[in-house]
């Protein structure tokens, strides 16, 4: 199982990278979108698969999954929510200044360093 | 803290005090309180010339750093005082010259004096330093006043230009020095000088001895102004010419001759030592003395003069140091008598000649050789001065230029009569270079008095009517005249008070208790080789100045593609120019670029470190059974992705970023992670509105659907980035180090949190820091938002 899961973070990293080395913002939004859930998936992965109950109480389970990956992960979705919705919002923000989304206009001139 | 520090440092002190005498009292001019300071510096030192004469010492130490081995130690030998009764007596007689050759009103003599003042200090804190660190702050002193100084004039472009030529050069050597005091310390763990030249025997075996050895001798041979590093003193003629005097003739460029002759005791029992500086020198002195006959100004001649004449005493410094393998040393250390012997004449005979330059300069309003002629009548003050300086300086009777330089040609015969260090091969070299280089020496000191007093007066040429110097201005030059004539009829004086002493210092292991040297300096010698050989400088010397017109096409020959100031300038554009073509090359302003290199060097680093350390490991003891439903998952968020990457349209790509979260969301549930599956699922669906809102404010001109163009290079580096990730998993996943900490937070949840879901205990109780700043990440996030939309400055100043 983990090493399917490797695999498929594998996948996501590479997908996310192409995507970061595009032209277009928003593209390159979607890559970083892409790497944070090739990053949970990995964390997750990490700390091992299936082999336990929730991490709930409740259950009474001999075995429970380790809960400390996935309290980890919720701190991690959060924060790159924050980040990502800045970074939207901040796209959003300089097509409506620059009018462009393209990452090659979208770059200083050698008379204004 | 002893008088002798306050008598180093006191021209630092008086230079604090310039300033005042030039803003409160104008009347007089601010030389003359200048001038009292190393006057009385040099009657305190003459005190000393008694005891270094009985071969004592005098070491006096204030504390510095102790805790780094750094201290002020104040060391009075017979080669520091040498050293130090040049600098204040050539330093009092320039004070007095600059007095009369700088107006009082005309120019800013606060600066001057002050820069000079620093100067002086730090040249005296040089020659009577122990500690090789204080030593190199005075050395870094005097390439800073030094700099200075050149700079005088600073709104002249060409002292500008010496200015920073000299002050890169000697830097560079000083800084290489430095590398090779730390040298030192690491194979002696002292930084005094003495100390170090107890440990002599154990370090010469030392695999670090020849590095100290050559930046040590890098530093002497940049401020010595030696080949090839000899081509700042001549731009550094931009300097006032009391400065020239002072600094470029005798003071300053000899700090570089003290360092090798100081360190002599440490380095030169090596062969090493003995052709590098030998050859260095006596190349110096050829090439320095024949590029001076093609001069047509005055100081220039001078600078090439003096660059050939510190030559002359650096080859005789490295022939002097082998006397320390013979027996019979006495006839081998005539070498180091002469170098000692020659400095002080070059102090007396160049110091004179400067001042005269500086005085036809004064007078007339040029030093160029080819407008000046026939001024021995109008000043035949000046005219006297200079024969004697430019006799001297050839080595003429009676002068002193004459003994020390039929001693130079002794000591040089002397080392092809050595059987050492295969001198028998290349030991010719010397002698023949020697002679060579004195016939041309001879032809320029004709040229620079000759040409410039005698001939045809050409008045149209001139900017002034000339006419003989005031007195004030001759008095020094008188001085350092007089005192060419009288080393020569009674050398034997400074021989026994000042040089004996000298070569006590310079070659200490050659004496024994209570012994000292014999440098017994006689003007007659008898019909031997040396007189022969002046005779024939004086002869070939004087055929060559007549016909001079008719060889000076030798000069042409050098390409002038091919010179070493064109090397340097060229090397200085080239460093900016280089410089600025690769930083224009990388840097190029694409965020893309940058990322591929953080990408490139991510894959290169951590896959040689993995390659390298074998940290691949294949391991499934311990993996989870795979069921069909991750296997379906798994290929839905594969497809996801690879839809993202192969959409034409955006939308299309926005919608596959979902598909890939929700199926990340479904992976938690399967891998029993409700928290995060909710999160995850809210989260997903607020990011893909976000999304859809910036694709939808789209600006319409651009709304173009473009489909992702394809690129190599992205896609072999994205590729790597993925397998790198994939491998890293995997390797990880087989070496577990140990087990997990899961278990205190499954058996404490309720117990010490009172709470039963984990995850929710360990983010607000057991990890409840991490909760906090990630509020406070997502409060700055919502206001950073709030800010970028509401706060629009540019927009409303444009309105």
């Amino acid at each position: 199982m983990e090493l399917l899961m490797s695999i498929v973070v594998g996948i996501l990293f590479t997908a996310a990278t192409y995507l970061m080395l595009s032209r277009s913002l928003l593209r390159i939004i979607i890559g970083t979108g892409l790497l944070s859930h090739g990053a949970h998936l990995l964390i997750l992965t990490m700390g091992g698969l299936k082999q336990g109950a929730s991490p709930l109480l409740g259950e009474e389970a001999s075995l429970y999954v380790d809960p400390l990956p996935q309290a980890l992960i919720l701190t991690a979705i959060v924060i790159s929510f924050g980040v990502t919705s800045f970074f939207l919002v901040l796209a959003y923000r300089s097509y409506q200044e620059l009018g462009t989304d393209d990452m090659d206009q979208l770059r200083g001139h050698d008379q204004n360093e | 803290m002893t008088l002798l520090h306050i008598a180093i440092i006191s021209p630092f002190l008086m230079a604090f005090l310039v300033p005042f005498f030039y803003k409160y009292i104008r009347n007089i001019h601010t030389g003359w309180f200048v001038l009292i300071l190393p006057v009385f510096l040099f009657i305190y030192l003459t005190q000393f010339i008694e005891m270094t004469m009985n071969g004592d010492t005098v070491i006096s130490v204030a504390r510095w750093i102790p805790s780094l081995g750094i201290d002020f130690t104040a060391y009075i030998d017979g080669l520091g005082l040498l050293f130090a009764l040049l600098i204040t007596g050539i330093g009092a007689l320039v004070v007095l010259y600059s007095i009369y050759y700088l107006s009082k009103d005309k120019e800013q003599l606060n600066t001057f004096y002050v820069y000079l003042l620093m100067f002086m200090g730090a040249m005296l804190g040089v020659v009577l330093s122990d500690n090789m660190i204080v030593l190199y702050t005075f050395w870094e002193f005097t390439s800073l006043s030094s700099f200075l100084l050149i700079g005088y004039w600073y709104n002249r472009e060409k002292s500008r230009y010496g200015a920073q030529k000299s002050m890169l050069i000697t830097v560079f050597g000083g800084l290489a020095m430095l590398g090779g005091f730390v040298l030192l310390y690491l194979m002696t763990g002292t930084f005094s000088i003495r100390e170090t030249i107890e440990h002599v025997p154990f370090i010469i075996e030392s695999s670090l001895f020849i590095p100290a050895l050559l930046l040590i001798l890098l530093g002497a041979f940049t401020k010595s102004a030696q080949f090839p590093f000899y081509i700042w003193l001549p731009d550094a003629m931009e300097a006032p010419t009391p400065v020239s005097a002072y600094l470029h003739s005798a003071t300053m460029v000899k700090a570089g001759i003290y360092l090798v002759a100081r360190f002599s005791p440490v380095f030169a029992i090596t062969a090493e030592w003995f052709w590098i500086v030998s050859l260095f020198g006596i190349f110096t002195l050829f090439w320095g003395s024949f590029n001076a006959v093609k001069q047509t100004d005055l100081k220039a001649i001078l600078a090439f003069s003096t660059v050939s004449q510190l030559g002359m005493i650096m080859a005789m410094l490295g022939v002097g140091a082998a006397a320390l393998h013979f027996e019979d040393y006495e006839y081998y250390t005539v070498a180091t008598a002469a170098a000692i012997f020659h400095l002080i004449n070059h102090a007396t005979f160049k110091g004179s000649l400067f001042m005269v330059a500086g005085i036809v300069d004064h007078e007339t309003g040029t030093r160029d050789i080819r407008k000046l002629g026939g001024l021995m009548s109008f000043m035949p003050i000046t005219f006297s001065i200079a024969i004697i300086g430019t006799f001297a300086m050839a080595g003429l009777p009676p002068f002193n230029g004459f003994l020390s330089k039929e001693m130079f040609f002794s000591a040089m015969i002397r080392v092809t009569e050595m059987d050492l260090f295969n001198t028998d091969t290349w030991g010719m070299l010397l002698p023949v270079l020697a002679w060579v280089g004195s016939i041309f020496t001879f032809i320029y000191s004709m040229v620079l008095v000759f040409k410039t007093f005698t001939g045809k007066y050409k008045p149209e040429k001139l900017e002034k009517k000339p006419h003989e110097a005031p007195i004030g201005m001759l008095i020094s030059p008188i001085i350092l005249a007089s005192l060419a004539v009288v080393i020569f009829f009674f050398p034997n004086i400074i021989a026994q008070s000042l040089i004996e002493p000298a070569m006590a210092s310079i070659l200490p292991s050659l004496l024994s208790e209570g012994e000292h040297f014999h440098a017994h300096i006689s003007y007659w010698h008898g019909w031997n080789l040396e007189l022969f050989m002046t005779i024939g400088v004086i002869v070939l010397g004087t055929l060559g100045y007549f016909t001079l017109t008719k060889w000076s096409g030798i000069y042409e020959l050098q390409p002038k593609k091919l010179t070493l100031n064109r090397v340097y300038d060229c090397s200085l554009i080239g460093l900016d120019r280089g410089s600025y073509q690769l930083t224009r090359f990388y840097m190029t302003g694409y965020i893309r670029d940058y990322l591929i290199y953080i990408f490139a060097f991510l894959i290169a680093i951590v896959g040689t470190t993995m390659a390298i350390n074998n940290a691949f490991v294949f391991n499934t003891d311990h993996l989870a059974q795979i069921g069909i439903y991750e296997v379906i998952i798994a290929l839905v968020m594969v497809i996801a992705t690879v839809t993202t990457l192969l959409s034409k349209s955006r939308l299309t790509a926005i919608i596959a970023l979902g598909t890939v979260g929700y199926s990340l969301s479904l992976f938690f549930v399967l891998f029993r992670a409700p928290d995060l599956a909710l999160t995850q699922l809210v989260i997903e669906t607020i990011s893909v509105a976000l999304f859809l809102l910036c694709f939808y404010h789209l600006p319409e001109l651009k709304n173009k659907e473009k489909k992702l163009r394809f690129r190599l290079a992205n896609l072999i580096i994205s590729l790597g980035v993925g397998t790198i990730v994939t491998l890293i998993a995997i390797s990880a996943n087989s070496q577990r180090v140990s087990d997990t900490i899961a278990s205190f937070f499954i058996e404490n949840t309720y117990k010490l949190g009172g709470g039963k879901n984990m995850v929710n205990v360990i983010l607000v109780d057991f990890r409840g820091f991490d909760t906090m700043f990630e509020i406070t990440v997502l409060g700055i996030a919502a206001l950073g938002i709030y800010g970028m939309i509401k706060l629009q400055t540019a927009k409303e100043e444009k309105n």
